[in-house]
């Protein structure tokens, strides 16, 4: 193996740049290196003024997304031995806008994340002394997987759609609602189905699956549109069917 | 300079500080409350925590027995009035997440399930697989945009509490999109900011772990407690620090050394049996456990690897379906940064800093020794942990005494009139000073070799054994290092995210908060807990059953001086763990 590996980095300052370029690094290439070791040798030891975020170094806090050869990846979770002997380009998540080097707005997310209506809607709570909803292991395994969504948004760098339309909602604000709305606990689905048939984005999805295929944590969001299409549609057969009042 | 008013300020967004907003929402729909964080809130490291939140949900199970092995577990330094509240108001508070939407993982009835914890007597120990944290995390962040009145401040740095006429006034802080410093005033601030871990080279905590909220409230007056008690965890992933969770040997792991020996049996912690026994062997608490890890290495029977000595955690015995419905981030965790699996491997682990007991000192409804300032959480000192934090506490305690700051501060908040103009005076004092330093040209150091000297000397000097000498030679050298900080120069001089600018101003948190942990660590001679000092072996409940409450002199240098325990119901005795804890518990 070689000794050192090229980093090929996204710099961009919105005070200095017209557009953003790329600049390289030389970083020593060890085994048990992930690309975010890479990227904080540079910042420690070479050029402190090189920007990304990332915080837990275990694939969890959903932090340090970025493109990597291309690919939506967490870059602690991605050897940098993989892409021997490099050179490695590492960009911000494709699709959102450029804050900095390789840190990307993501306001627009929030405010689609909070849309969906991310909580338990009950319409008869009971006071706590009674306990427990109850939930058998079954009931938690229907909506488990898409509770594991980590914000981390590498399915938005990967969806032809939001490529397109950046009105699209989006996989992960998707699989969310779709987390609530298959928890046996929960009596919100019809609030948020309003919400998100308002948009058409969701007939867009032609169901690449590569939101699914870019989810670090084995969430399917291709499902939980696919589901939402189907329950979608079903409503609106409902309507159709529904006695009408008189004119 | 812009100035944002607000009733009440959050200053971190993880559990503690999103549970205290909504307390504070619901106390009063008219208050407005901010929540500030300088990620973020869902990458708060609340989301790292893996194994559990303790809480008596069963009928075998008592709220004295939880009481006790929380006490028992932190050697006889917790304060047991807070104490007592914590175990009556968990199993409440979790009970609330629950209602929340928090995916607890259940019993085949349907009823919240229990695991075993280490130091724990009884199974009481609620989860969510092995991403307790990360679903308790999600949970409140969704919930709490249920709430129209809190508002957030995602991504902006605190650098300064605004004090005057005696009492807190706000905050200023860093926006680190645009670059702007603002003044954010309000009545109350509850300090949520978490641990400092990244004071040491080799630790769990997330980067952001830099001991902020406790530089803060340090700086501006208010007592730290306890700041020599450090938590080693026993079982971390070398290099990395990953976390491997308790709940590997709650579900029935065993630590071996290089002999495959499961060496805690000479350790006085209770003998091998093939099935977990609770408070013995693998399931000890974190203090211990760590510590015989030294004395195995100091036998010669650790491994050794490029990253130092280790043992081995092994699962293989329970079994692939054990290990993918109780532990699977464990295996993914194994195997995407250690490419080992642990149903056919044993998985390498040494003790890494993991959790502070110690931090701001407060009452038990999260009031600082400043009026008008609270915490919650890991930044805060209640205290419940004692010398030693029991794992699966910390997630209750961020929600109960969350909850609690939350209430508090509103009703503080409540009373309180605006602030006063002196306030913008400092504020525009602290801008000028980030400014300067964001400007400064022909600085000679760099932020990177003066952490790393600093995570060095602690390891050495204050880690899971020290000496009066070491911990002297540790403060000379944290003083040489605040000194050659000043000499920091940065390469980056732009305005937009600027996250050098926030390193630079982190590392001066942690040096404050490193000189208050080996201040503390000097003046205790005993041993106790996580505390221990090799020149003095034994506890010593005549001088030391009390709290080292560290504050700041005009000159600058720490000062610390003793605050008695709380005992209410439960005088000193004798840790005991492993079969005399039978005998002791029935006695």
């Amino acid at each position: 193996m070689a000794e050192t590996i090229q980093l090929e980095v996204t710099r961009y300052s919105p005070e200095k740049d017209s557009a953003p370029s790329f600049q390289k690094y030389e970083v020593p290439l060890r085994k048990d290196w992930v690309v975010l070791d890479a990227l904080n040798y540079v910042k420690d030891k070479q050029d402190g003024s090189l920007t990304f975020r990332w915080s837990c170094r275990m694939g969890v806090c959903g932090s340090c997304g970025m493109m990597v050869n291309g690919e939506p990846k967490l870059t602690c979770a991605t050897f940098l031995s993989k892409y021997a002997p490099g050179p490695v380009r590492v960009e911000p998540l494709r699709y959102f806008p450029i804050v900095r080097d390789l840190v990307v707005e993501m306001s627009d997310f929030m405010a689609k994340f909070r849309k969906v209506k991310p909580w338990l809607v009950r319409k008869d709570d009971k006071p706590l002394s009674e306990g427990e909803f109850l939930q058998t292991p079954e009931q938690l395994e229907v909506y488990k997987q898409y509770s594991m969504c980590i914000n981390c948004t590498l399915c938005y760098a990967a969806c032809p759609v939001y490529g397109l339309d950046p009105f699209f909602i989006g996989p992960a604000a998707i699989a969310l609602a779709q987390r609530y709305n298959m928890d046996s606990r929960d009596q919100g689905s019809d609030e948020r189905m309003d919400i998100l048939s308002q948009h058409e984005g969701i007939w867009g999805c032609t169901f690449v699956g590569e939101c699914t295929k870019a989810c670090p944590k084995n969430v399917d969001p291709a499902g939980a549109i696919q589901q939402y299409k189907l329950a979608a549609t079903m409503n609106w057969f409902k309507t159709l069917l529904a006695p009408k009042a008189p004119r | 300079m812009d100035i944002f008013p607000h009733d009440i300020l959050l200053v971190g967004g993880g559990g503690a500080g999103l549970r205290a907003a909504i307390a504070a929402a619901e106390v009063n729909p008219d208050l407005k409350i901010a929540v500030i964080s300088k990620v973020y809130p869902m990458r708060s490291h609340t989301v790292s925590a893996e194994g559990g939140a303790a809480g008596v949900a069963k009928a075998d199970d008592s709220l004295d027995e939880h009481a006790y092995d929380t006490i028992s577990g932190g050697d006889w330094l917790c304060d047991q009035d807070a104490v007592e509240a914590f175990v009556k108001e968990a199993p409440q508070e979790l009970l609330r997440l629950e209602r929340w939407g928090c995916p607890w993982s259940r019993q085949d009835d349907g009823h919240i399930a229990v695991r075993a914890f280490g130091g724990m007597k009884k199974m009481r120990t609620w989860f969510a697989a092995d991403k307790t944290g990360f679903h308790m995390l999600h949970t409140l962040f969704q919930t709490s945009m249920k709430y129209t009145t809190v508002e957030r401040y995602d991504e902006w740095f605190v650098t300064r509490l605004l004090v005057d006429e005696g009492r807190i006034q706000g905050v200023v802080a860093i926006e680190l999109m645009s670059g702007r410093i603002a003044a954010i005033l309000a009545k109350a601030v509850i300090l949520c900011t978490g641990g400092c871990g990244r004071v040491f080279p080799f630790t769990t905590n997330a980067n952001i772990k830099t001991g902020d909220g406790m530089a803060l409230a340090y700086r501006a007056g208010a007592f730290l407690k306890d700041m020599e008690f450090i938590q080693y965890h026993p079982t971390g992933l070398p290099f990395t620090g990953i976390l491997i969770t308790e709940a590997t040997r709650a579900e029935g792991g065993y630590l071996v050394n290089k002999d495959g020996y499961r060496y805690l049996q000479d350790y006085n912690l209770g003998k091998p049996e093939p099935k977990p026994v609770l408070r013995s062997m693998e399931l000890g608490p974190r203090d211990r456990l760590s510590q015989c890890f030294v004395k195995e290495m100091e036998r010669g029977r650790t491994l050794h690897g490029p990253y130092g000595d280790y043992v081995h955690l092994d699962l293989r015995h329970l079994g692939e379906k054990l290990i993918d419905t109780k532990l699977p981030f464990v295996r993914e965790l194994c195997l995407k940064y250690e490419n080992i699996d642990p149903v056919k491997e044993m998985i390498p682990v040494r003790p890494v800093v993991h959790y502070m007991m110690g931090g701001v000192d407060t009452d038990i409804n999260g009031a600082t020794s400043l009026p008008g300032l609270y915490a919650a959480g890991e930044v805060a000192c209640v205290s419940i942990n004692g010398a030693n934090r029991l794992g699966s506490n910390s997630l209750p305690e961020l929600l109960v005494f969350g909850a609690r700051a939350g209430r508090a501060a509103a009703e503080f908040a409540l009373q309180q009139h605006a602030a006063g103009s002196a306030v913008y005076t400092q504020a525009e004092d602290e801008r000028r000073g980030i400014e300067a330093l964001l400007a400064k040209i022909g600085g000679t150091e760099r932020i990177a070799d003066i952490r790393e000297a600093m995570q060095k000397i602690m390891e050495k000097s204050a880690g899971i054994y020290r000496t009066g000498a070491s911990l002297d030679e540790a403060e000379a050298q944290l003083l040489q290092l605040q000194e050659r900080s000043s000499r920091i120069t940065l390469d980056d001089h732009n305005l937009t995210f600027n996250t050098q600018l926030m390193t630079a101003l982190e590392l001066s948190f942690m040096l404050d908060v490193a000189l208050s942990m080996v201040r503390c660590a000097r003046q205790r001679t005993e041993s106790r807990g996580a505390h221990q000092r090799s020149d003095f072996p034994a506890r010593d409940d005549k001088n030391f059953l009390a709290h080292s409450m560290v504050s700041r002199k005009l000159d600058g240098t720490a000062q610390v001086e003793y605050q008695p325990v709380k005992i209410t119901r439960w005088p000193p005795g004798e840790r005991v763990y492993g079969q005399p804890a039978e005998k002791a518990a029935q006695g």
